[in-house]
């Protein structure tokens, strides 16, 4: 007999998280695209630091 | 797992799937939206990043599926009542009402900010306009209020291009607005057409359609009365920087089919609608689809030629 039925319910949780997961790594590879993007183009400056004020 | 521990999970209710929360986001309207300021975007005369213009898109599309959820959140009393909305995740109680409530709020929250920080503050600050119009003023007070809902309702189904536009720009103009006017005076007819033939669910759900506080004679006038209005609207556009001899060839063509349209629904009676099942309403239904589809594609692809020396006027 198997003990470790799946259940319906576990199927959509697992496809749930997996869903997710999904999209929160979409985000970070987007999110790393964007921060690229933003600082090669041409009129990206950065802040001076304090000692390099000094 | 034991039985008795299996017993306890299923006695859960409501673990809902993936697709039960992208089902919150409206996906049919999410693709009008997503075609709509892409179209925005790619007929601005400001050129952007591909990765910026596809996290604009994306985001615009978010906060869209945001108020999407915030509508449901709203309308699950009327949405368990309506056929066509019956099985939605909240009246099929797979989501809880609180929990669409907080996952609108949050994707809201977060569109909105990702779009500033992606693109620019104007096309944030009318992204957020769009969803604030949408669940306040549409959901909340116009929809369950007056027989003009959809009229001013529409406005936020208007706002993608001109949010897509600013992202690119940083600013709001001239054709941006016509675009936006082109979507607001489509949407009457184009619901007004699904109301005729959907009536009883609106009568059932107790929302003052026009169809149900002033009957289908009064529909029927005001769709034709709305389809003259946008179809000087749609021809006038093809004179402007958006328009240029392809679009004004599409909105010709396309514009005297919804007028004659517009014309067999004004002319028929509800007899003689009953009798053919509604066949000229539903027709006039799936081309208002077609319509905005080509005529925003007509503007996507006149954007298109101009490199080559061939778009616009």
């Amino acid at each position: 007999m198997n003990f470790r039925v799946e259940h319906d319910l576990h199927k959509r949780r697992f496809r749930r998280n997996l869903g997710l997961g999904l999209v929160l790594a979409s985000f970070v590879v987007l999110l790393f695209g964007l921060t690229m993007v933003k600082v090669t183009t041409d009129d990206f400056t950065m802040q001076p630091t304090s000692e390099a004020r000094d | 797992m034991s039985d008795a521990s299996l017993n306890t999970v299923t006695s859960q209710t409501g673990e809902a799937d993936f697709g039960d929360y992208f089902a919150l986001l409206k996906p049919r309207v999410m693709t009008l939206v997503v075609f709509t300021a892409l179209v925005g975007l790619l007929a601005a005369p400001v050129g952007v990043h591909p990765v910026v213009g596809f996290a604009a898109i994306l985001f615009i599309a978010v906060g869209g599926g945001a108020s999407g959820a915030l509508n449901m959140w709203w309308d699950a009393d009327i949405d368990r009542v309506m056929k066509r909305t019956r099985s939605r995740p909240i009246p099929a109680g797979r989501i809880s009402a609180d929990e669409a409530f907080a996952f609108g709020i949050a994707l809201a929250g977060f569109a909105v900010v990702m779009l500033a920080l992606a693109t620019n503050l104007v096309a944030a600050a009318l992204l957020a306009f769009t969803i604030f119009f949408y669940v306040v003023i549409y959901s909340m007070w116009l929809k369950r209020w007056t027989p003009q809902n959809i009229v001013i309702g529409g406005a936020a189904g208007a706002f993608p291009p001109m949010i897509g536009w600013a992202a690119a720009t940083g600013s709001v103009s001239v054709e941006s607005v016509l675009m936006f006017a082109l979507i607001f005076m489509w949407t009457p007819p184009h619901f007004w057409a699904l109301a005729l033939f959907m009536r009883s669910d609106y009568e059932n759900a107790g929302v003052p359609m026009l169809t149900v506080t002033h009957g289908r004679r009064v529909t029927r006038v005001h769709i034709l009365v709305y389809t003259i209005l946008l179809a000087a609207l749609a021809v006038g556009t093809g004179f402007t920087a958006v328009g240029g001899p392809l679009y004004l060839a599409v909105a010709l063509v396309l514009n005297a089919l919804f007028l004659i349209g517009a014309l067999r629904i004004w002319r028929r009676d509800e007899d003689a609608a009953e009798a053919d099942g509604y066949a000229v309403e539903k027709r006039f239904f799936r081309l208002s689809l077609y319509y905005l589809f080509l005529h925003f594609g007509a503007i996507a692809l006149e954007a298109a030629l101009v490199p080559y020396g061939l778009g616009g006027w």
